[in-house]
C-alpha cells in the first residue's frame, strides 16, 4: 500500500517498541539505533508490500530480525568470540538508567541462545502472541512456545537458582518462594 | 496453560524443568521493565526526522506532494 500520513504515523508509533526489541537483541544501544534506521529504510522501501489491515509491527520486527541476522553472522566472521565481546561491552558500559538489577537482568538473556533469547523477549515483552512470534521468527508456534520455556528456566537458573542454591535464597527469593509455600 | 501444569508440580524448586510462576512472573516482570525503559524513551528525533523525509516517494526531501490524487485505498481507516 502507499505510505498514507497514518501508515507513516502508525510506522513511528512502532519505533519505540522496536527500538527496545533491537537493543534487547544486540545489547548495544547504538548498533541497535542503526538496526532501527536500517529497518525504516527497508520498510518505507518497500512500503507496497505491505498488506493493509496485517499486522504492521509484526512485519516491522520481522524486517528487524532479519536485519540483525544476517548483520550477526556477518559480525560472527568478523569477531571470533562475538558473545563474549558483547557482554563484556555490556559491563563496561556505565549504567545510566539501569541499576544492577537491570544490568544483571541483561547479563543474564545475553546468555541465552539467541533463539531463546528473541522468542522470550517478543511474547514476554512486545507482547506478540505465540502466533505473531512464530510468523516474526519464521518457525512454527510450538517451537516458540518451547523456546519460551527453555529461555525462561534458564534465565531462572542463571538469576534465581544458583544464588540460591549457593547461599541460601536472598531476601527476594526467599520472598519469591515463600509465597508459594503454603 | 498445559506449560503452566507441569511447572506447578514441583513449586518450590525451581530447576532446569521447572519453574514456579512466582519466578516465572518475576522474570516477566524484570523482562518488561527493562524493555519499557527503552519504549518510554519515545521516539528519537533521528527516526522522526528519517521518517518524514523519506515521506515524499524517491527519497527526497521535499515539500508535501499532492497526495490522494489517486487514492484507491478501500476505505479502511
Amino acid at each position: 500500500m502507499p505510505l498514507t500520513d497514518s501508515l507513516r504515523d502508525d510506522i513511528l508509533a512502532a519505533v519505540p517498541s522496536l527500538r527496545a526489541f533491537a537493543i534487547s537483541l544486540s545489547g548495544n544501544a547504538d548498533r541497535a539505533d542503526d538496526l532501527v534506521q536500517e529497518t525504516l529504510l527497508r520498510a518505507l522501501a518497500n512500503i507496497d508490500s505491505f498488506q493493509p489491515g496485517s499486522n504492521l509491527p509484526a512485519w516491522l520486527f520481522t524486517i528487524l530480525r532479519n536485519l540483525f541476522r544476517s548483520d550477526y553472522r556477518k559480525r560472527r566472521r568478523e569477531v571470533e568470540d562475538a558473545e563474549g565481546n558483547y557482554a563484556k561491552t555490556l559491563k563496561t558500559q556505565p549504567s545510566q538508567n539501569a541499576h544492577l538489577e537491570f544490568e544483571e537482568f541483561r547479563g543474564a538473556l545475553e546468555k541465552l541462545p539467541q533463539d531463546q533469547r528473541e522468542a522470550l523477549i517478543l511474547v514476554g515483552a512486545s507482547g506478540f502472541s505465540y502466533e505473531d512470534a512464530a510468523s516474526i521468527c519464521g518457525c512454527a508456534v510450538g517451537t516458540i512456545k518451547s523456546r519460551v520455556n527453555r529461555a525462561r528456566s534458564k534465565l531462572a537458573a542463571l538469576l534465581y537458582v544458583d544464588g540460591a542454591e549457593d547461599f541460601g535464597p536472598d531476601e527476594t527469593v526467599r520472598a519469591v518462594i515463600g509465597g508459594s509455600g503454603g | 496453560m498445559k506449560d503452566l501444569k507441569s511447572q506447578a508440580s514441583k513449586s518450590t524448586t525451581p530447576g532446569k524443568g521447572g519453574l514456579t510462576p512466582e519466578i516465572q512472573s518475576r522474570i516477566g516482570h524484570q523482562l518488561r521493565a527493562m524493555y519499557d525503559d527503552v519504549v518510554r524513551q519515545g521516539v528519537p528525533d533521528r527516526f522522526a526526522e528519517l521518517i518524514k523525509k523519506l515521506d515524499a516517494p524517491g527519497g527526497a526531501p521535499q515539500v508535501e506532494p499532492d497526495r490522494g490524487s489517486n487514492d484507491n485505498n478501500n476505505g479502511r481507516d
